[in-house]
């Protein structure tokens, strides 16, 4: 079971947006989440996310997968919407005890839930449509410049790839151990968390021992292929703008101004 | 002059106390010469720790010796000037298939060696497509890595090597890790390797496979305890023993069979049995 995990929150597709250059993607997401910042009322909010759901709709992601991202921090934005709903002081609409609802704080709730759902759904639109390895190939150019300034970009963007490799051997390795545990007598199902807790560090030592010699591993390798840092190494997929990434990159800046204008309406 | 030439190798291991000093030494090679020669098959066999993965690791400059001398066509591997141009013409496949791959999808790690080297985009792709085809993972080359069977992980990590276009590659126990159906396949690609004329070393475990090389070295605790074509090896079975070697099962059937010692390929014994 453990070999079927897909990497990330990738949805394949064929889409203008998966075609779009990962470079693009990132700036655009994150200029999109510059813009919620900027937005100071609801109206911009609204002209945000028709410009959000036009793009899922190019980008053919069934809307089912969008929403799943939602489910992992619902806590998030719950608790965000009722420390505002009761904290926030103003004209009380409602009162119990010591708890209020001023109509500024229903006001100012709806506001950061609507903010945090829409930067959500923005952010797992740009995962959900770009490959893992596209994502830190396009970080490692975005990057580049700032390795002048002593920024190891290649070395950032390795890290990440490595990483998004050895998840599932990882994994594969965490099963066995716990197997080999569990026929060793291990306990990991009963007691108070506090035990439960304890039972994982016979999982956590051998798992912390093995993804050490892996590293060992895995850098000889590495060094028989002829590995020696980032400088003179060249890439097979070198990752080029098309005339969609000029296209994304006018509508971005044409939502961007929208969204500025919106503040003074 | 031969391609690989060892000299007088010594490889000492010192294991430190808690303190830092050095509490016991332990000579993994000592003293081993050996030439290889360009397109030959060679076959390195030995029990565990008789120094086999120390020698490959020094073949290409993984570990240098502190006494003696390693040199790949006439390159000493001491010398930093050369030691990338060495590794890319020694190309290296190591035992645990999962460790050695570096990418998450089958073409991109293929493309790791080649793109160390800093060749062209467009001569990385054609090499990349010719060794995915070589090894018969050119269907997969867009599959994630995680995703495959063993023998499919060590076939890509060969392709890796092969991506390279090295002289030689060194196979430090490629199959240990595989079922049966892997090692098959694997040991296929090591003899398709070698037809094309790539120098192949072998260090395996298994005396089957080692039976197929043009020369079998025997290492017993750090020297050479034997350097002979397998017909030869195998005519003595009581110095087979003695190096605390297994001979391969047809070896085995033709002594139990009472043949003659001289008959010793497969075909041969095959020939024999019939008769």
């Amino acid at each position: 079971m453990i070999r079927d995990i897909t990497l990330g929150q990738y949805y394949p597709g064929n889409s203008v947006v998966h075609k779009l250059d990962a470079r693009t993607k990132i700036i655009a997401t994150f200029l999109y989440i510059v813009e919620l910042f900027i937005v100071n009322n609801f109206r911009g909010f609204l002209i945000a996310g028709i410009f959000l759901f036009l793009v899922i709709g190019l980008s053919r992601v069934p809307v089912k997968f969008i929403f799943r991202g939602l489910t992992a921090v619902f806590l998030i934005i719950a608790f965000t919407f009722l420390i505002n709903l009761f904290m926030v002081d103003g004209r009380i609409l409602w009162q119990w005890k010591f708890l209020s609802i001023s109509y500024e704080g229903l006001n100012r709730a709806f506001f950061m839930a609507v903010r945090l759902v829409l930067l959500i759904i923005g952010s797992s639109l740009m995962t959900l449509t770009t490959k893992p390895i596209e994502l830190t190939d396009g970080l490692e150019k975005l990057l580049k410049p700032l390795s002048k300034i002593g920024v190891p970009s290649h070395e950032i963007a390795l890290m990440m790839t490595i990483a998004l490799r050895f998840i599932p051997t990882l994994m594969e390795e965490t099963d066995k151990i716990i197997k080999a545990q569990q026929a060793r007598g291990a306990d990991f199902e009963s007691g108070n968390i506090l035990r439960r807790a304890k039972a994982l560090i016979p999982i956590l030592i051998p798992l912390f021992i093995s993804s050490f010699r892996i590293a060992q591993d895995l850098a000889l390798a590495m060094e028989a292929r002829c590995y020696h840092g980032g400088s003179g190494r060249t890439r097979m997929n070198e990752i080029k703008f098309h005339r969609g990434d000029a296209i994304a990159a006018v509508l971005m800046v044409a939502s961007l101004a929208v969204i500025i204008a919106s503040r003074y309406i | 002059m031969a391609f690989i030439s060892v000299k007088d190798v010594v490889i000492e291991f010192i294991k430190y106390d808690e303190s830092g000093h050095p509490a016991s030494s332990k000579k993994a090679l000592d003293g081993v010469s050996l030439d290889i020669e360009k397109g030959s098959f060679t076959a390195i066999v030995g029990m565990n720790g008789s120094g086999k993965s120390t020698l490959a690791k020094c073949l290409n400059g993984l570990l240098l010796p502190k006494e003696g001398s390693v040199s790949v066509d006439g390159m000493d591997t001491k010398d930093d000037e050369h030691i990338w141009h060495i590794r890319s013409r020694v190309g290296m496949v190591f035992q645990n298939p999962d460790n050695q791959i570096v990418s998450s999808i089958v073409e991109d790690d293929v493309a790791f060696g080649p793109e160390n080297l800093g060749i062209e985009p467009a001569e990385i792709r054609r090499r990349v497509d010719d060794a995915l085809k070589k090894v018969g993972m050119y269907e997969k080359k867009d599959k994630g890595a995680h995703m495959l069977s063993g023998g499919q992980k060590q076939r890509i990590a060969i392709a890796g090597a092969v991506a390279m276009r090295p002289e030689c590659i060194v196979f430090d126990e490629p199959t240990a890790m595989l079922d049966p159906a892997g090692r098959e396949k694997v040991m296929e690609i090591i003899e398709e390797l070698n037809a094309d004329g790539i120098t192949c070393i072998l260090i395996t475990h298994f005396m089957d496979e080692a039976a197929e090389a043009d020369r079998i070295i025997v290492l017993k605790k750090g020297k050479i305890a034997a350097d002979a074509a397998p017909d030869e090896l195998f005519s003595d079975p009581a110095l087979i023993e003695e190096l605390g070697l297994d001979l391969p099962p047809a070896i085995q059937l033709r002594d139990k069979l009472g043949l003659d010692k001289s008959v010793n390929n497969i075909d041969a014994i095959a020939d024999a049995i019939r008769q």
